[in-house]
């Protein structure tokens, strides 16, 4: 042990009084605008992540400072992963950001919940004739729309151009796309020592199975004239589990270790040539570019088509305004102004997304062959809200009935009536609950 | 006493040592890894523990996109701050609880082992409204508080135990002595109970640093966002990232908690040994 110590000096007091005072002034730092000057100040949350679409959407950000001296627009940055968390706490302390960036499948419990402006009144016409009314009815709960739709992706299949010539197979293209059987026997013909001819990222199996499900005439919920929904599981719903089950377990032309791969975890195995194709969203189109290795040749090809078509559900990202907002009129100004048909194109580019609206759905940039977006335009027109995103009581059926249904059907754990009984019986009891 | 462990034994100690530290250590390696690779290594099949073509393309981007060095000064500040204030107010507390036996004290105890059984989401949404009233929403001041607060009990729990393991004989001595009860304090029991308030800073402070769900909801300006809420910016919807400047971020991140570990970690062992020994 150490001598005796003198009392402390007076620099730690003084080291405290200084830390103290420096984050008072930084505390004291406030972004926030102040209506005393006039001036309106909105809060603009975007949870642009992309390095593009962050720089995009800070761009028109500024054009609409620079352009609207008397409202000005404060970027926020959020993130996809805490958006809903965040916002719920922002609306029960009547905090929220004045125009809200978010998907429509995370809507409809703000909307329910009397947090989010009704737009019908507030939007111009212009925006409202450009985007298609199967886009607005993802954003629409009960009488109201509470978000404008604008941007939105597709499931396409990512294919290796090389082994896909070297098979022989036809091509698809969205006019001729393969039907859901002629795509299980592509799958075969592309499977070979080492290689198999898809790997499913399946981690999260519900959202793909059900929107590629609308394809074949699967809706699997279904409203009632009372407006209360039931599920049911018709011969349209088991089309692109059994493909999908089969080609896992009986042709083996599926890749079984990706069933619990998230999209991302896939990419190394398609550029390394060990599955043929990937079926991914629209966007990830941006990583491929990025990660491929140099001389990888990859094409975007249209989803499977069954009795519907190429029907696919989808929830676009949307831009909504706080109920709370004291400014919606100039909210809705702004809103209108990023979603220009111009504007669209750029975070849609961005984004590597198609947007909603028909004027920016023409623009050329979006129908070049480069990078397959001309493939994903021309499926614009086949996309539908995505079949659960509004009834409520969905997160639980999803969580503790559909995903490890699923999940054990696609693994051959379990059949199809296993599986039917699940979702079925198990889901409706859990829909009951909510709709009482 | 002789070690009854033969060299044999011994070298196996050494193995299963090194596989544990190699087991700890692999996150952190990977991440320093990723951090200096290209895009295309990142989606390589075959990847590689040592980068290929190391860059610093990662680090550039991290920055150009996001405010790191604004939001790792506000984290710093929040996280210095919160640390110095949990220890300043529970090493009084940690001392009455620690030397006086009875209900209360016992209660005390009680109550902190208690309320680390809250999980944040029970407590966020009242916490906001309480700050929304006290104007403290937004601000980093705000969030020091609710760091004091949530950091707290755990110091408090840390600390009884550093001072119960200053001899009770030592004030007693220096009672005989003729010291009085602050200068005792000041001179005997300070000194020896200054590695358990520096390994009790050092866990306010990481605890503070790390954290990330109370900055999110309560600060709203981009210019007050701290380190963990800023990394979140690097990730997309359905787990996509971009995985390169995030592992820059988060490499950069995690360089003032070690520097900290570092230059004080030899006053941690000190005070996790006071006392060890009865003498």
């Amino acid at each position: 042990m150490g001598g005796r110590r003198s009392a402390p000096a007076p620099r730690p007091a003084a080291a405290v009084a200084v830390w103290a005072l420096l984050l008072a002034l930084l505390s004291g730092c406030s972004g926030g605008g102040s209506a005393a000057d006039g001036i309106v100040t909105l809060r603009f949350q975007s949870l642009a992540w992309q390095k593009e679409s962050v720089a995009a959407t800070k761009e028109l950000v500024k054009e609409w400072n620079r352009t609207h001296p008397a409202v000005r627009v404060q970027y926020v940055q959020g993130s996809w992963d805490t958006v809903h968390d965040q916002l719920l706490t922002a609306f029960e302390g009547g905090e929220a950001p004045d125009v809200i960036h978010d998907a429509t499948d995370d809507l409809a419990d703000f909307a329910h919940g009397g947090d989010l402006a009704d737009l019908r009144a507030l939007l111009p016409a212009a925006l409202k004739a450009d985007i298609p009314a199967r886009s607005w009815r993802t954003a629409t709960f009960g009488a109201g729309v509470y978000g404008v739709p604008f941007l939105q992706e597709p499931r396409v299949l990512i294919a290796n151009s090389r082994l896909l010539k070297a098979s022989g197979v036809r091509i698809p293209t969205p006019e001729r796309p393969w039907s859901w059987p002629e795509f299980r026997e592509v799958t075969k013909k592309l499977t070979a020592k080492g290689r198999y001819g898809i790997g499913w990222p399946l981690r999260e199996p519900v959202s793909l199975t059900l929107n590629l499900g609308l394809s074949a005439g699967g809706e699997l919920f279904h409203r009632g004239a009372d407006g209360t929904v039931r599920l049911a599981f018709d011969a349209g719903d088991a089309v692109v589990p059994e493909t999908v089950h089969d080609q896992v377990n009986a042709d083996r032309s599926a890749a079984r270790t990706t069933l619990g791969m998230g999209g991302s975890d896939t990419l190394p195995g398609f550029f390394g040539g060990r599955y043929a194709m990937v079926p991914l969203g629209f966007s990830y189109r941006q990583q491929i570019v990025q990660q491929a290795p140099k001389g990888f040749e990859w094409t975007v090809l249209p989803a499977p088509a069954g009795s519907a078509g190429l029907d696919q559900g989808v929830s676009p990202q949307t831009l909504s305004i706080a109920r709370d907002s004291a400014h919606k009129r100039e909210a809705a100004e702004f809103i209108a102004f990023l979603l220009r048909p111009p504007n669209m194109v750029r975070l849609a580019e961005g984004d590597w997304m198609l947007p909603t609206g028909t004027g920016a759905l023409k623009d050329p940039a979006l129908r070049t062959a480069r990078y397959g977006w001309a493939t994903g335009a021309a499926l614009a027109r086949e996309l539908r809200p995505a079949p659960a995103q509004s009834v409520r009581g969905y997160p639980e059926w999803k969580d503790k009935v559909a995903t490890p249904a699923y999940q054990e059907y696609y693994s051959g754990a379990i059949g199809l009536d296993e599986l039917r009984h699940r979702l079925v019986g198990e889901g409706n009891r859990v829909l009951v609950r909510y709709q009482r | 006493m002789r070690s009854r462990t033969g060299p044999v034994g011994r070298a196996g100690q050494y193995l299963a040592l090194l596989g544990y530290l190699v087991f700890l250590a692999f996150p952190f390696l990977w991440l320093v890894s990723t951090a200096f690779k290209p895009a295309r290594e990142l989606g390589s099949l075959h990847p590689t523990w040592l980068p290929r073509h190391p860059t610093l393309d990662n680090f550039r981007q991290a920055f150009d996109e996001q405010p790191l060095l604004r939001a790792g000064l506000n984290s710093l500040l929040a996280a210095v701050s919160a640390a110095l204030i949990a220890v300043l107010v529970a090493t009084p507390l940690a001392y009455a609880i620690a030397r006086r036996k009875g209900r209360l004290a016992t209660a005390a105890t009680g109550w902190v082992v208690v309320s680390q059984a809250f999980p944040f989401v029970l407590v966020v949404i009242p916490l906001f409204l309480v700050l929304k009233d006290l104007h403290l929403i937004d601000s980093l001041a705000g969030l020091v508080l609710v760091y004091v607060v949530w950091a707290l009990p755990f110091a408090l729990w840390m600390l009884i135990g550093y001072v119960r393991a200053v001899p009770r004989e030592l004030e007693e001595a220096a009672a005989v002595d003729g010291a009085g009860r602050l200068r005792t304090l000041v001179s005997v029991t300070a000194p020896l109970l200054a590695p358990g308030l520096v390994a009790t800073w050092l866990f306010a402070f990481i605890t503070a640093w790390n954290e990330f769900f109370f900055a999110l909801v309560l600060l709203k300006t981009p210019q007050k966002q701290t380190l963990p809420v800023v990394l979140t910016h690097f990730l997309g919807a359905e787990g996509a990232a971009d995985l390169g400047p995030l592992a820059a971020a988060a490499f950069l991140a995690t360089l003032p908690s070690l520097a900290v570990f570092a230059v004080i970690q030899r006053r941690i062992t000190g005070g996790m040994l006071a006392g060890a020994v009865k003498s």
